[in-house]
């Protein structure tokens, strides 16, 4: 006498009601088990090696290597090593949420670090809200969004322009032409700078965004000459960064009476478009290479000794590097059976480390950090000099520009 | 009224760029019928070998044009001679092997030279901007209008006045025909290849201070001259000139007027519907068939 289908069936569906209703805590201390088991805790590190964005995301990568490797040198967490699983998602949205499933689902680590652009970000953001697990993302970017499951180490507008703005409108005029690439971060980014603009009596000339790797300026330049704004605030990236430059120098504008202040201008974008063309426009960033402190000499140091001589450290390669030792710190806090990635998370809100640019802390209302802005001007030897620190370290705000909106723990609230 | 002028001054700049990059592929496409989808790659090969002299030899752009044409030259010689002509009268096949070499250029740069973004330095001389009309305009932006419209006119000589254009054009008519009078098709052809891919090269140098330099750079380029020589017609030289020029002054005023995005999708959408119209392009030789 065989089970007929129909019984076992059955069968099945009794054994995982029982399952599910009787020992729910046999599956979760699997998992538990799972994340930090045989003296090893797995992350993922997803940032693109190859396509068009590899040229800076390859930074990345290293310098969250780099901390790894620093941290599991000096004996790794508690004894744990971290053992990090590396992913090249190629430059591409779609490859970076299936490579993000896999690290999570397939590998079970307990955190990935990950993304330069935002469009990468949105694309992983669902998987991680479906496992809830953790992803920390170290680019500064547009701000507007509040999830549970990401935290934030790079700068949001608010901390990028507070200060900017007006320090620009003050030394050059209050006449300013926006230009950025077309995308939500510069569109986002704008935004906010119209308000500020607003509040402090400047005015926007023009607002203007080109394609995403464009390389032709000279309508751009055309315009900006018949406009002559004081300041052209540009949200460009890529590429086109390069271009922009190059081609403003070439056509003989003047830094000194028209600079371009941008917040996406690096000492990385500076080594690609060259001293000569970077040299006297403005950036404002939460860190810069030739900011004076023990921590950063130790990272640059670090860093070049690594990675070699030529290379350059820059504000996203920072959050990279001191996101990873917050990690640490967060996972130092929790008894190896509870390392799961939403008591990290809990664990790591209100956390404070001395990073490269100064003390950094996570604000618990919406895992954004706290940052130190500074606003630099290139130099025509690849580097920038810091003209103003700020006093205080700033609160992040990503919603900043939505005045009846605000990120809290509970998610996002709008207020009447 | 000034800034009418400055807008022409501004298109007659893009165009001439548009035109330097096309008119390797004009001369490739036109005279040989291959869709050379690696022509970006040789503008890209160009760039990379002007940055190579000036960082490890410390030699100038100017100084280095001559060995760039040279070395790119030589480059598309050896792809003509090794894969090309191997596929005579395949023009897929011809397509799909001039990409696979495209990518295989792209990753070898790559590979060898890393994925960071690179720069040529401006000559030094041209750096400044000089009076046109009462208009200020980049030097080096005359200087690469004045190179373009030199190298057009070489190349329109070699083509019209010169034994090898001759037997080039004689084998663009029949090419049994011209065999049978003793000419050579496929050295022709190597040297035709060579000399279209060598100009490109020169363009990608030419371009290369006021651009930046990557391993993917040549993909927006080939697209560019795509547009330009389908819409200035193929084998024609002069329709390749005048459809730049066109290209140019349309997008430069539309994005003055609006942005470089609209000017992108219209002048696109410009071209799409004119070959609706006018399959053939704008300007065409007739060739009896």
């Amino acid at each position: 006498m065989g089970i007929s289908r129909r019984t076992l069936m059955k069968n099945a569906a009794a054994l995982g009601a029982f399952a599910g209703a009787g020992f729910p805590h046999v599956w979760i201390k699997n998992t538990d088990i799972a994340y930090a088991a045989g003296g090893e805790i797995k992350v993922g590190v997803l940032f693109s090696l190859t396509g068009t964005t590899a040229i800076i995301e390859e930074s990345l990568n290293k310098a969250t290597i780099l901390a790894i490797e620093e941290i599991n040198a000096a004996g790794g967490i508690k004894g744990s090593k971290i053992v990090p699983i590396v992913e090249d998602p190629a430059s591409d949205p779609a490859t970076f949420a299936e490579k993000a499933r896999k690290l999570v689902i397939g590998d079970k680590c307990v955190s990935v670090f990950g993304s330069y652009t935002s469009a990468s970000r949105k694309a992983v953001l669902p998987v991680f809200e479906h496992q809830n697990n953790l992803y920390w993302y170290p680019t500064l970017y547009e701000g507007r969004e509040c999830s549970k499951n990401v935290i934030y180490t790079g700068a949001v507008p608010n901390q990028q322009q507070d200060e900017f703005v007006p320090w620009l409108i003050k030394k050059f005029g209050k006449k300013f032409y926006l230009i950025g690439s077309n995308y939500i971060y510069p569109k986002e980014e704008n935004n906010y700078c119209k308000k500020l603009l607003q509040k402090y009596g400047g005015e926007v000339v023009a607002e203007e965004y080109v394609p995403l790797g464009h390389s032709e300026f000279s309508s751009v330049i055309n315009k900006i000459r018949s406009t002559q704004p004081n300041v052209i605030f540009s949200t460009v990236v890529g590429d086109s960064v390069v271009a922009l430059h190059r081609q403003y120098r070439a056509a003989g504008l003047d830094p000194e009476k028209m600079p371009m202040a941008s917040l996406t201008t690096s000492e990385n974008e500076v080594a690609a478009m060259g001293g000569d063309a970077a040299a006297g426009h403005f950036t404002s960033a939460p860190y810069f290479q030739v900011h004076k402190s023990p921590e950063n000499e130790r990272f640059v140091a670090a860093y070049r000794k690594r990675w070699g001589a030529d290379k350059v450290t820059h504000f996203v390669s920072e959050a990279c590097y001191f996101q990873t030792y917050l990690f640490k710190q967060a996972v130092e806090k929790l008894a190896t059976s509870d390392i799961t990635p939403p008591n990290i998370r809990d664990a790591v809100k209100g956390e404070e480390t001395i990073a490269p640019q100064g003390r950094v802390r996570i604000e618990p209302e919406n895992l954004h950090t706290w940052l130190w802005p500074k606003i630099a001007q290139a130099k025509s030897d690849g580097q920038f000099e810091i003209l103003v620190e700020a006093k205080q370290w700033l609160k992040p705000l990503p919603y900043a520009a939505y005045p009846g909106q605000v990120c809290t723990d509970k998610g996002l609230i709008e207020k009447s | 009224m000034d800034q009418f002028i400055e807008q022409i001054v501004t298109g007659l700049s893009i165009g001439s760029i548009l035109l330097l990059v096309a008119m390797g592929l004009s001369i490739i496409y036109g005279s040989m019928g291959i869709i050379n989808l690696a022509h970006g790659e040789f503008v890209m090969l160009g760039a990379y070998t002007a940055w190579l002299f000036q960082s490890h030899f410390g030699l100038g752009l100017l100084a280095s044009l001559v060995p760039i044409f040279i070395v790119v030259a030589a480059i598309g010689w050896i792809i003509e001679r090794f894969v090309l002509s191997l596929l005579n009268n395949r023009p897929l096949d011809t397509i799909l092997a001039t990409w696979g070499v495209g990518i295989m250029l792209q990753q070898g740069v790559r590979l060898m030279v890393g994925s960071e973004l690179r720069y040529v330095q401006l000559p030094q001389s041209l750096s400044d901007s000089m009076d046109v009309f009462g208009l200020s305009v980049s030097s080096y932006r005359v200087f690469l209008f004045t190179v373009t419209i030199a190298l057009f006119a070489v190349t329109w000589i070699l083509m019209n006045h010169t034994t090898v254009g001759m037997k080039l054009r004689a084998i663009m008519q029949d090419r049994s025909v011209a065999a049978s009078f003793g000419i050579n098709a496929k050295r022709v052809y190597g040297l035709t290849f060579a000399y279209g891919a060598g100009l490109a090269g020169l363009a990608g140098a030419l371009v290369s201070p006021l651009k930046s330099v990557s391993p993917d750079m040549g993909t927006g380029y080939v697209i560019d001259a795509f547009m330009v020589v389908v819409l200035g017609g193929v084998q024609s030289l002069a329709g390749t000139v005048a459809s730049a020029f066109i290209l140019g002054e349309l997008s430069g005023a539309i994005a003055f007027l609006q942005n470089d995005t609209v000017a992108k999708a219209l002048v696109l959408l410009a071209i799409v519907v004119l070959i609706r119209f006018r399959p053939e392009g704008l300007f065409t030789t007739r060739v009896r068939a």
